[in-house]
């Protein structure tokens, strides 16, 4: 157990070094920092001291080490577009994504879990047959289409919520929050619906099989002929035993919605990390570009890890497979 | 019984005269490829030849005639006066090249790596595989987001737009090469220690000829599948970036390019501009996502 921990730690530690020199690469390949920093009157002898100055006369080793050193400390320089500290730029966007991915979480695990239990109950039923056919188109359809269609309906056609940003926001000094007013609330509900779709009617789906899966065995038969209710036997027992899957795969979906809160937030305009990213792409602001994918990076390796060690802890069974598989 | 006869009673064609969800994909696949193939020859304008364009023609709604040049356009006007069904046929040809460009792309490289990696072993495998793991951590869309704007930074500026179509194609192969490495190396992994394998060995072929000439063969049913379904997503991949402005330039607009565009005319009225660009995105998208289930199925022996 403790060597696969460490081995496993070892392992994140590895990828969040290559993902560094990828980012690190960035700044020395793309572009001449030099050339963004001074203007076109400069001398060879400016040139030389900046250089030095910032460290780029080092060879590519110390260099390296002094970006993972300041990368640490949530130091990632300058953004070219902006004129400001990227760290300070992340910060203050950082909340609008979160909240965002909060409650597209909330929505899949909520609605994914609930249908998948309504189509397992009621296979044969139409409205099971429905969800599951509409469940397929939706996996289909691209996630910027959707979020369209969502704000053609509830918007231009129906004016019933906003179709960007993010409504009216309270600062709490540290954090800027829009779960407490009207607007802020309204402004949340298309664009976590478009983020959360796709990961709803994969848990959807998950549950669904896990529970036909569940119900056909006998500890469920002896449970009804114990003479429980239908209820106590689909939820305590039978959801119960679903569980564990469910909880896998919906940590590692939150480290997707994050990522792909990218192409929501464009959609909507929401003020948040991912539409900064892509206006960093856009303009080849490498710091921005850098500073993103290490923070991401971080959120990816340590959802992967946490939910390796958790899968680990929850089922006794897998230790005893790995170490047979391995040895 | 003529070859022709032989194979419309093979089990595979079979299978497909049976399935009307992928006779019906088939054909609109079909119908589309052939619309984007010949475009020119299709496109009742040309919308890249501004010589053609009638600025009066602006905002024509669909199969109405245009209240000061009384043209009649199938599927409206763009604010440019161009056509959107001709826009939609070139932007076509686009995600088509650019998906299926990409997907030859993920495809040479995966397969390579991974009979590489299954047939070498050792550390060839040890660290081909330990990138695509590392890879595979990210979304692909992610992968391919990041590696086209590396790709934009280190072209000059005034070559970006014309590259931007050849950079979408690397940006997008690169993230999906893992899918086929991983599964042809599992395969070559079972294919390695067959009789076949060691009689070739014992009879002197060079590893890259059986990598090539026996081994390939084998695996290649599987690879079929992954790059069908490999287009579904590479197209919808492709649509993404350029519908977030970091894929095909408007001055090359794909049908995602096409989408973002017409966002824009969503509050004012203009609805076709948005409307059929979309429709076709989705036809084109979800009819080769199905026929990829339905190859799954057919090609797997245990579902029969």
């Amino acid at each position: 157990m403790l060597a696969y921990v460490i081995r496993r730690v070892f392992q994140s530690l590895i990828v969040l070094l290559v993902v560094g020199l990828v980012a690190f690469s960035m700044f020395t390949f793309v572009g001449d920092p030099i050339d963004n920093m001074l203007g076109q009157e400069r001398t060879d002898a400016d040139i030389a001291r900046l250089r030095a100055q910032l460290g780029l006369d080092q060879p590519f080793p110390v260099q390296y080490l002094r970006f993972l050193e300041n990368a640490i400390q949530g130091n990632f320089g300058v953004s070219y577009r902006q004129g400001r500290p990227v760290a300070e730029i992340i910060a203050e966007r950082a909340p609008a994504t979160l909240e965002l991915a909060f409650v597209s979480g909330l929505f899949a695990i909520t609605f994914g879990i609930g249908l998948g239990v309504f189509t397992a109950l009621r296979r044969n039923g139409w409205a099971a047959n429905t969800i599951m056919t509409l469940s397929l188109v939706g996996v289909s359809l691209p996630t910027f289409l959707i979020g369209i269609v969502l704000i053609y309906i509830f918007s231009v056609e129906l004016n019933w919520l906003p179709s960007f940003g993010r409504g009216e926001v309270v600062d709490l000094g540290w954090w800027t929050t829009g779960f407490l007013t009207a607007s802020g609330l309204k402004a949340l509900i298309l664009p976590s619906i478009t983020l959360g779709l796709y990961q709803m009617t994969l848990i959807m789906r998950l549950v669904r099989t896990e529970m036909l899966e569940v119900l056909r065995q006998d500890y469920i038969r002896f449970a009804r002929a114990r003479g429980l209710k239908d209820r106590a036997v689909h939820f305590r027992h039978a959801l119960k035993n679903t569980l564990v899957p469910v909880i896998t795969v919906t940590g590692l979906q939150l480290g997707s919605i994050i990522a792909f809160a990218i192409i929501t937030e464009t959609v909507f305009q929401w003020p948040g990390v991912g539409l900064l990213f892509i206006n960093a792409i856009q303009f080849v602001d490498i710091p921005v570009m850098a500073a993103y994918l290490m923070l991401i990076s971080v959120m990816f390796v340590m959802i992967n890890l946490i939910v390796d060690l958790l899968y680990f802890a929850i089922d006794p069974r897998l230790r005893v497979d790995r170490t047979a598989a391995k040895g | 019984m003529t070859a022709l006869a032989r194979a419309w009673d093979s089990d595979f064609l079979y299978s497909f005269r049976r399935s009307p969800v992928a006779v019906v994909s088939f054909l609109v696949v079909v119908t589309l490829v052939l619309a984007a193939l010949f475009a020119p020859l299709i496109a009742p304008h040309d919308p890249f030849d501004p010589a053609t364009l009638n600025l009066m023609n602006g905002f024509t709604p669909p199969m109405t005639p245009n209240a000061f040049t009384g043209e009649t356009f199938l599927m409206g006007t763009d604010d440019q006066g161009r056509d959107v069904f001709s826009t939609i046929l070139y932007g076509m040809r686009i995600s088509l090249f650019v998906g299926f460009s990409a997907v030859l792309f993920a495809l040479i490289l995966g397969v390579t790596l991974g009979l590489l990696a299954g047939y070498r072993g050792g550390w060839t495998e040890t660290v081909i595989m330990r990138v695509a793991d590392v890879q595979l951590t990210f979304p692909a869309i992610l992968v391919a987001m990041l590696i086209f704007g590396i790709a934009k930074g280190i072209t000059p500026v005034e070559y970006r737009d014309q590259m931007a179509i050849w950079v979408l194609i690397l940006a997008i192969g690169l993230s999906d090469w893992v899918q086929f490495a991983r599964v042809v190396r599992g395969a070559t992994l079972v294919e390695k220690n067959r009789e076949y394998v060691q009689a070739a060995r014992l009879i002197g072929r060079s590893s890259g000829a059986i990598m090539m000439r026996h081994i390939l063969p084998n695996v290649l049913n599987s690879v079929l599948v992954i790059a069908t379904i490999s287009l579904a997503l590479a197209i919808i991949a492709e649509a993404t970036l350029s519908f977030l402005g970091v894929g095909a330039p408007p001055t090359q607009p794909s049908l995602g390019t096409l989408i973002r565009i017409g966002q824009g005319f969503l509050f004012s009225g203009e609805w076709w501009i948005l409307f059929f660009p979309s429709v076709t995105l989705l036809a084109l998208a979800l009819s080769v996502n199905l026929l990829g289930d339905w190859l799954r199925d057919a090609l797997n022996p245990r579902l029969r």
